[in-house]
């Protein structure tokens, strides 16, 4: 492990407000160039979590490097070398994007700012809508443009924060092409995300539920080490047969995916004698691979939310 | 559709009563605005001010002469503060604003008297505010029939006319009485404080509120080069503002300007420091707040009472004790007498000093403040 460069290494991370303990015992690494997918449901605190990191908050406890710095006490340095997208578009909607732009390379003290702008512009393809307000944009753009000012101090690690809620298809896929363009090139990056499928885009993944981090590695690693075992379950009316499955024995998980159901389970004998009585026409029976989503909802089913202060 | 329906009513009407109990601080406004209004103008306000501070130069020190003194205390227009020892000293204190009523009594004051030889005793009234010119005008008026009662018994104790001195009123500094003359200077002061403090107060929340907030804190832009960033280009925006209404103040009211390059000085360094204090407190109201309406409530929390303890609309000197006290901590009146000094009276630096030392010291108050309150981080 140790042999790689961590661009963050912290552990031990605790955060609360007021009584609600949002990040509990949080311990992340993140080797440099690594494209690293924080998952968790709303309210999980991939949010606070990624704010902790770039010092926006104060931890309460925990202690570590981020980039090779002390992330509590270095924030400053840590900063300038960071680029942060917030999950809310944050950039100023009543200046233009050339303005925004300009603004970042002034506070990140940038030499060749027209330069700099101007090449960000144009990577951007909006060399010719440069003088229209940021506001006016419509929410793909704005991903973009956010993206640009994240980068635009060309920062050695990058943190994204459900950069691509809100946006269609395409401009979620192109984003990620750029993501991968920009850790080809070294960065590393750290993105939350609560879709399924941009986690097959990530190197790695870490799931946060109820501020705790409960998995960590590559998505085949998280599968293969939940012991998880998944049947497929297809013919008519088979949601009525996964409402009933749900609360037999040994059925961790039973949720319908189109016209088929997924149901898990990590014993595999009762999984086995609780699908039993639905081995028969019209439906039909295969063992799969579980997804990583039907990990997640399994995770979610035995881990229980004690955030709150008793 | 039904017609009105009382249930749906209540339910917006309970909705309403809901949020409103969350909004503490509009809660608060409710409350204490009128509380706060109900004692201003039941107690501070007074439009017919009494109990102005007075200078008397005596070079008589007889009994008629004394009992001018007396009577002129007895009409509670008047406190008699300052005994000065010459005329120059005299002079200052009314330069300077300490006094609104100097009276000079001669050395043959009550020879002349007794003798019948048309006694005279100068009165000057500082009539920069002619509201509180006028009453201590109208008190020293009445002495020349009033003083001797006690003195001259019998017969001689009935009005006498004619009567047995006579008083010289002399208007200083605004000798017209234009009542423009005072409250256009303080309208600078007035529309300084409720545009910049309100400005300053909303510029931080806006940030917040829009999420701006969140993105600026993630560049290395420390929460000190934040608030410098932001409030610079608000001492321009005031000092535009000055300019404006000191060209109009000259232009439509021929209002008198300072006279000389000592008091020009004088009053920039006054104005600049009076800006910078209001831009100071609307920040310090910004790191409080938590929103833009907030902000703004605020600021004319700030601002309501200001226009009454100020002296802006009534005569500092007429307020009573408590009023005054207070009124001493709001900027807008160290300001108020700084510009009305400087216009109507040249005051230069030296005469201004105890006003420039407060709007100094106020600046520093709240800039500590609000340095210990602006946070770089999010929490
Ligand atoms: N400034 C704050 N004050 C109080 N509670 C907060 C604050 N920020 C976040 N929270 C709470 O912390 C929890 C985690 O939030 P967040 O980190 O935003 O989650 P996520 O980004 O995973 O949706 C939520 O329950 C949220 O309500
Ligand atoms: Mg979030």
């Amino acid at each position: 492990m140790t042999d790689t460069q961590a661009a963050i290494d912290v552990k031990g991370l605790n955060k609360s407000f007021g009584d609600k303990h949002v990040v509990q015992d949080v311990s992340i690494r993140v080797e440099e160039g690594r494209i690293t997918g924080f998952l968790g449901p709303n309210g999980a605190g991939k949010t606070t979590t990624l704010r902790l990191l770039c010092g926006l908050l104060t931890p309460d406890s925990g202690e570590g490097e981020v980039l090779g710095l002390d992330f509590r006490s270095q924030t400053d340095a840590i900063k300038r070398q960071t680029g942060y997208m917030t999950q809310r578009f944050s950039l100023y909607e009543d200046m233009t994007i050339e303005e925004n732009l300009s603004f970042i390379a002034r506070v990140y003290e940038l030499g060749d700012r027209r330069g700099r702008v101007g090449q960000a512009l144009e990577r951007l393809g909006l060399q010719d809508r440069r003088g229209q307000l940021a506001g006016a944009l419509s929410g793909g753009w704005k991903q973009r443009l956010a993206l640009a000012a994240a980068t635009l101090h060309e920062p050695r690690l990058l943190l994204l924060d459900e950069p691509t809620a809100g946006v269609d298809p395409k401009a979620r896929r192109e984003f990620w092409d750029e993501i991968h363009t920009l850790a080809d090139g070294g960065l590393t990056v750290l993105v939350s995300t609560h879709y399924m499928d941009e986690a097959e885009r990530c190197h790695d993944i870490g799931y946060i539920l109820y501020g705790r981090l409960i998995a960590r590695g590559t998505a085949a690693e998280i599968i293969a080490g939940s012991g998880l075992v998944t049947f497929n379950g297809q013919g008519a009316d088979i949601g009525k047969a996964a409402h009933e499955l749900e609360h037999q024995d040994g059925v961790l998980s039973a949720s319908a995916f189109g016209a088929a159901v997924h149901v898990s389970g990590t014993d595999r004998a009762a999984l086995e004698r609780a699908i039993a009585p639905w081995r028969k026409s019209p439906f039909r029976w295969d063992e799969v691979e579980p997804s990583l989503e039907d990990v997640f909802i399994q995770l979610m089913g035995k881990t229980s939310d004690d955030r709150y202060a008793s | 559709m039904s017609g009105l329906s009382f249930a749906r009513i209540a339910a917006v009407m309970v909705k309403e009563f809901t949020q409103l109990r969350r909004d503490r601080i509009t809660y608060a406004m409710i409350l204490v605005m009128p509380l706060m209004q109900l004692l201003l103008f039941g107690y501070a306000i007074n439009t017919d001010p009494r109990h102005m501070p007075a200078a008397v130069l005596s070079h008589d020190h007889g009994r008629l002469a004394n009992a001018v003194v007396a009577t002129l205390e007895r009409t509670t227009y008047v406190d008699v503060k300052h005994l000065p020892g010459s005329e120059a000293e005299m002079d200052r204190l009314m330069r300077r604003g300490e006094i609104t009523l100097a009276l000079t009594i001669p050395p043959d004051f009550s020879e002349r008297v007794l003798k019948g030889d048309r006694a005279q005793i100068l009165a000057e009234v500082d009539a920069t505010d002619p509201t509180a010119a006028g009453g201590v005008a109208a008190a020293v008026a009445t002495l020349p029939s009033n003083a001797f009662r006690a003195e001259l018994r019998g017969p001689a104790a009935k009005p006498v006319s004619p009567a047995p001195f006579e008083v010289v009123v002399h208007r200083l500094y605004n000798p017209e009485g234009i009542t423009s003359y005072n409250i256009v200077p303080g309208l600078l002061a007035i529309i300084l404080s409720m545009t910049l403090v309100m400005m300053t107060a909303m510029a931080v929340t806006r940030e917040v509120e829009r999420g701006t907030m969140e993105s600026l804190l993630s560049t290395p832009a420390t929460a000190f080069e934040v608030m410098i960033g932001k409030l610079l280009p608000y001492i321009a925006v005031g000092l535009v503002q000055t300019v404006i209404v000191l060209a109009l103040a000259r232009l439509l009211f021929s209002v008198p300007m300072a006279q000389t390059l000592a008091g020009w000085i004088a009053l920039t360094v006054g104005i600049v420091l009076f800006i910078t204090g209001n831009l100071a407190l609307g920040y310090l109201i910004s790191t409080v707040v938590r929103s833009q309406l907030q902000a703004m409530q605020i600021s004319m929390f700030y601002m309501m009472p200001s226009l009454f303890l100020s002296g802006f609309m009534f005569p500092f000197a007429g307020l009573p004790g408590w009023a005054r006290v207070l009124g001493e901590i709001i900027p807008i009146t160290h300001f108020l007498r700084i510009i009305r000094g400087s216009l109507l009276k040249g005051q230069v630096l030296a005469d201004m000093g105890t006003d420039l030392l407060a709007l100094g010291g106020f600046l520093v108050v709240v800039a500590v403040l609000t340095v210990a309150r602006s946070r770089t981080t999010l929490d």
